[in-house]
């Protein structure tokens, strides 16, 4: 693959921790005068647009959907702890060369690993700017080597109810399922992450390894992997066989293509504040420069 | 037991109630304003106004069954009951309106008309604002019989406010459904059809 894509987001787009520190005094500040009205043009000044700010560590990790650990945002961070993430293998089969149950330290070996500042949207709407940590889904894939027949690549997520609570409810098929057309899995942007925030991914993040597709929708990005299946036909997956009609496959984000109960125009950003205005959402979570061509020709509200 | 209870009750100030039951909505935005409810700050708080207020709600409703089932008299706190949950009710819209879709008016238009959950939401809403503005002596005089039939818009509105609870999350979960059948319950009480329920009590009997 010769394409290359360009990363928005970089270093220089973190917040320096100053700054956000900064901000939480002013709203402190402000909260005895009750001046609700002026703060967002206050925190909002100057030449520090926050628009592409790195979301705080500690919201990222403590407003979670993890359904295998129970439906509430904290119930993630709060249960997750018990987890076994070490001793970890992945079954990689179906249509590869070469077929097998590896340790993800040995995987570790084979890959290159970098950091990646994606944006991250949630289709409740709200999102998140994320420091990743992680190698190519792509390298992994030409590391197990993609048989020609092999059209989707199929994961699905530690099945443990001894240690995943929320999985004694048989309201889902467990285990958990996602999965992607070759072609958005071999895209470079498709990152398998082990870690975020220069850290080891957190369990509630899904640790130890987690799929994290930045142009949809949050619930693709499948967590906690243990195995890999690339096959000839579209694989079910989970969202999906739970409301056909309001999770789709693809699920790309899309400001134009409402979830059928709300819109998806705008998002709020977590961690913004009491007074943070919602920002328009961005088609293909605003990479679409890098992503359109995967999808040219079709029906983005028929495959949505 | 019973007894000693209704004593004390009519012994608790309305003032009582409405501080009592307005605290934990200011507490919730006090801690807003000081950037202490996490992540979604704004989703949080509408959540826990709407929630407070589909509560006092469903209080209103109970003063009758309760009075009729266990001879609990909570009639003069009812209008409070009601009015504060009027007053939730509000505060969750305009959490809304000011702070989730602060500017974005166009949006939040085309949303009261289009999404489902927010146009029942808004109806109950509406529903509501002629019972708070009657919720007086006054207009109990001048109404007469009317008062009574005019303050039944009280079970659509919960109706409507448990639906709209349901219709919100991603699937769904078991709060809002158990707020729903509490709604469903409180209002099938009130079927003018007593017979039929003794009818199921006697056959369940045997």
């Amino acid at each position: 693959m010769t394409y290359k894509f360009r990363i928005s987001l970089t270093d220089k787009d973190v917040t320096p921790e100053e700054i956000f520190l900064a901000r939480r005094r002013i709203i402190a500040s402000a909260t005895a005068a009750l001046a609700a009205s002026a703060l967002p043009s206050i925190a909002r000044a100057g030449k520090h647009d926050t628009s592409g700010d790195v979301t705080p560590e500690e919201y990222a990790t403590s407003y979670n959907n993890f359904i295998e650990f129970g439906a509430g945002k904290s119930t993630p961070s709060e249960r997750a702890g018990k987890l076994t993430v070490k001793p970890w293998s992945v079954q990689i089969g179906g249509l590869v060369e070469r077929p097998g149950d590896y340790n993800l330290e040995d995987i570790l070996k084979a890959m290159r690993v970098e950091e990646r500042i994606y944006r991250f949207r949630c289709v409740e709407a709200w999102s998140m700017v994320v420091p990743w940590r992680g190698f190519m889904l792509a390298d992994l894939l030409k590391w197990a080597g993609v048989k020609p027949q092999a059209k989707y690549v199929a994961f699905e997520t530690l099945y443990r109810p001894s240690e995943m609570p929320g999985q004694k409810s048989s309201r889902v098929d467990w285990p958990y399922r996602e999965g992607l057309r070759l072609d958005e899995a071999m895209h470079p942007l498709t990152l398998m992450a082990t870690g975020m925030y220069g850290k080891p991914l957190p369990k509630q993040s899904g640790a130890p390894l987690r799929l994290v597709v930045p142009w949809k929708y949050g619930f693709k990005s499948i967590k906690s992997v243990v195995r890999i299946t690339l096959t000839e036909h579209q694989p079910k997956t989970t969202w999906n066989e739970l409301v056909p009609e309001e999770y789709g496959f693809y699920a790309n984000v899309n400001p134009d293509v409402s979830h059928p109960r709300w819109s998806q125009a705008t998002e709020r950003r977590l961690g913004g504040g009491f007074f943070s205005r919602r920002k328009r959402t961005r088609l293909f979570n605003g990479y679409a420069d890098d992503v359109a061509r995967l999808y040219e020709g079709m029906d983005l509200r028929k495959f949505y | 037991m019973i007894a000693r209870l209704n004593t004390a009750l009519r012994r608790v100030p309305v003032w009582l109630v409405w501080i009592v039951a307005l605290a934990p909505g200011l507490w919730v935005f006090w801690r807003g304003l000081n950037g202490a409810l996490g992540a979604d700050p704004v989703r949080t708080l509408e959540l826990a106004l709407g929630e407070k207020g589909l509560q006092l709600l469903i209080l209103s409703l109970m003063v009758t069954p309760l009075r009729r089932l266990a001879g609990l008299n909570l009639l003069r706190l009812r209008r409070a009951f009601g009015l504060l949950a009027f007053t939730y009710i509000a505060a969750h819209l305009a959490a809304w309106l000011f702070l989730d879709m602060a500017g974005l008016w166009d949006q939040a238009l085309r949303d009261i008309a289009k999404r489902p959950f927010i146009t029942i939401g808004m109806t109950a809403f509406v529903l509501m604002l002629p019972l708070a503005l009657t919720s007086n002596t006054a207009s109990i005089r001048r109404l007469g019989a009317r008062w009574r039939a005019l303050h039944r818009l009280a079970y659509a509105a919960a109706l409507l406010g448990g639906i709209h609870f349901v219709l919100i999350g991603k699937t769904l979960t078991a709060r809002p459904l158990i707020y729903l059948a509490l709604i469903a319950l409180l209002l099938a009480l009130r079927l003018p059809a007593p017979g039929l329920f003794r009818a199921g009590a006697a056959k369940s009997l045997r």
